[in-house]
């Protein structure tokens, strides 16, 4: 069975379609990209996937459950994780700490354990200290564990939320635009974390990039998005060479 | 508003710090209090030091760490100082022990308060920003003005209420009036004390720093630093915000049973809006989710207009307010923040240079 069933998701806006009839199946671990020009409707398609949006048309399953219409802290609890085009992280907290609100709900004790400080208070927080250190080496950001999340570099703020995402233990990954602002060198070195994620934590990655470089490299298919409908699908290089995609994207 | 402000976080260390300040000065304010050197002003305006600052240190949470404006503050002060002095007042008999009285009619008062808190949070925590204080400082009033039109009295037929008047009542000539309107609650057990006073602001304290520096501290910070990003990984806002929101009443509730015990006499319109926005330029001038500065500045704001009463009385409020404004750009001004982290650089590496000598 797939991981993820997406069937004729669509959503208007007052009179626009902006996402209209979207179908897609991900199996489990597969690293698909969805790409298209600006204003295609790609991050609306995360905001259905994750409850930001509710659909208008369509549903979409999730190991086989439904999801349509749910809330977001409900959907991530049943296993898609996010990322944000504009980066969303908890800019007052640190770094260590992001990634453990992103551990809340895997790992959990009582609001009073925690008030008056009673042992699962220690022994939860001491296994949650662990478990996001290790998650922050992974990303080569247990160095900075300490730093406040603001104050950290652009790049590593991208990676900081992908941390924070993988941290609430999901089946599912959507990486919004994860190279966007950072240079050929970086996007390499994301490309391989990427993939590495993918394999160590058993994930299934979506991806939205514009950076070709980065699709091609690590996306094993693809689809292209253009005015809310989908305009093509398949691998990655043939749909790539596709003349309406090339149309699409350059203009005629 | 609040969104452009920088928030303070309050950390495990910074906690310890605080309880230590505050001992200092219980130990320094007791000696001088049993030595005799403290005037009836200053001792009179103890307990009540200990009532704002407990207020501060609760709305902190819901201003600070949450990230929401409430003014609301008094009406959950208000239900807590009724209930816990109508508690007192019916118990007085039936419990002679002040020091189980007392806490439980604070905690009476607490949970009061909290409950109302829930009640009110449930529709208004869906509002956000200037909105949410508008509303809340409604409730607040609201809260007041039902307080103060309530008539209960007591005979042995059992309890009599009344909205309108007091010979509404319809109550036996022996009958006890409990609550009388506007007139308010008389014959509290004054079982208020400095003492007392401190340990429950003492409390109020750990309670602040360590919801704080929890799991649930965590997630309710998220929720203000960005809301979307928290329901993204999975946190339940709504809950989150309302945990909050009653734990900011329960104290509330307890500091206003603190101050009812402190007069025999109580009236609602004690809790009028002034106070909420009274307590939220403490935790405004004191530093936004800084739980020491909402200490700080809720002892300074009440006692210097205090003091100010002598020779240059006349001046009293024209003084405080230019003290108001010098607080708000020294804690918030561009020049006073670089200032202060160089300073706390200074002394940080200094500190770490002694540390690595002694090892």
């Amino acid at each position: 069975m797939a991981l993820l069933e997406v069937k004729n998701l669509g959503i208007t806006f007052g009179g626009l379609k902006a996402v209209d009839n979207f179908n897609l199946t991900l199996e489990k671990g597969a690293l698909y990209g969805l790409i298209g020009p600006n204003g295609a409707g790609k991050t609306t398609v995360f905001n259905l996937l994750t409850g930001v949006y509710k659909p208008t048309t369509g549903t979409f399953l999730l190991d086989g459950k439904e999801l349509k219409g749910k809330k977001p802290a409900d959907i991530n609890k049943a296993g898609i994780a996010r990322t944000f085009q504009n980066i969303r992280l908890f800019k007052n907290l640190s770094v260590l700490e992001n990634v453990k609100v992103g551990l809340h709900n895997g790992m959990k004790y009582s609001t009073v354990a925690g008030i008056f400080r009673l042992p699962s208070f220690f022994k939860t927080e001491k296994k949650m200290d662990e478990k996001a250190l290790e998650l922050l080496k992974v990303f080569e950001l247990d160095e900075s564990a300490d730093t406040l999340a603001s104050n950290l570099p652009y790049g590593k703020q991208r990676k900081l939320e992908i941390a924070r995402a993988i941290a609430t233990n999901p089946k599912l990954l959507l990486l919004d635009e994860p190279a966007a602002g950072m240079n050929p060198n970086e996007t390499n070195e994301l490309m391989e974390t990427i993939r590495f994620v993918r394999d160590h934590f058993d994930l299934t990655v979506l991806v939205i990039e514009h950076d070709m470089s980065l699709v091609s490299g690590i996306c094993e298919e693809i689809t292209v998005l253009n005015f809310g409908t989908e305009l093509a699908k398949g691998k990655t290089d043939e749909v790539l060479k596709n003349p309406e995609v090339v149309k699409a994207y350059l203009g005629q | 508003m609040l969104k452009k402000l920088k928030f303070k976080k309050p950390d495990t260390k910074n906690s310890f710090v605080t309880y230590g300040l505050l001992l200092v000065t219980f130990a320094i304010v007791k000696i001088l209090f049993e030595a005799g050197k403290l005037s009836y002003m200053i001792k009179d305006l103890l307990v009540p030091l200990c009532v704002y600052a407990i207020l501060a240190v609760s709305l902190n949470l819901t201003v600070g760490i949450l990230g929401e404006l409430s003014l609301g503050q008094a009406g959950f002060m208000c239900v807590g100082a009724y209930s816990g002095a109508l508690f007192s007042n019916l118990l007085e008999e039936a419990i002679p022990q002040v020091l189980i009285r007392f806490p439980l009619a604070m905690i009476v008062g607490g949970i009061c308060a909290a409950i109302f808190g829930i009640l009110i949070g449930i529709p208004v925590l869906r509002l956000r920003g200037d909105y949410l204080a508008i509303v809340t400082l409604a409730f607040g009033e609201i809260i007041k003005n039902i307080f103060a039109s309530v008539y209960l009295g007591l005979d042995a037929n059992g309890f009599h209420v009344s909205m309108k008047t007091a010979s509404d009542l319809n109550m036996d000539l022996d009958g006890e009036m409990l609550i009388n309107g506007a007139l308010g609650l008389n014959g509290t057990p004054r079982d208020s004390n400095f003492t007392i006073a401190f340990i429950v602001l003492f409390i109020t304290t750990i309670v602040a720093y360590n919801f704080v520096n929890s799991r649930t501290g965590r997630a309710v910070m998220s929720i203000r630093d960005n809301r979307i990003a928290s329901e993204s990984v999975g946190i339940n806002v709504t809950k989150y915000k309302l945990i909050t929101f009653a734990l900011t009443a329960f104290f509330a509730g307890v500091a206003g049973s603190l101050y009812s015990h402190n007069f025999s006499t109580l009236q609602a319109s004690k809790f009028d809006y002034n106070l909420s926005i009274l307590v939220l330029v403490f935790v405004v001038l004191g530093g936004i989710g800084s739980i020491r500065g909402s200490i700080v500045a809720s002892i300074l704001l009440t006692l210097i207009p205090e003091l100010l009463r002598g020779s240059i009385g006349k001046y009293r409020m024209l003084i405080y307010a230019v003290i108001l404004i010098v607080m708000m750009i020294v804690n918030n001004g561009d020049y006073f923040i670089n200032l202060k982290e160089k300073i706390s650089v200074k002394f940080s590496s200094k500190f770490k240079k002694t540390k690595k000598e002694v090892v």
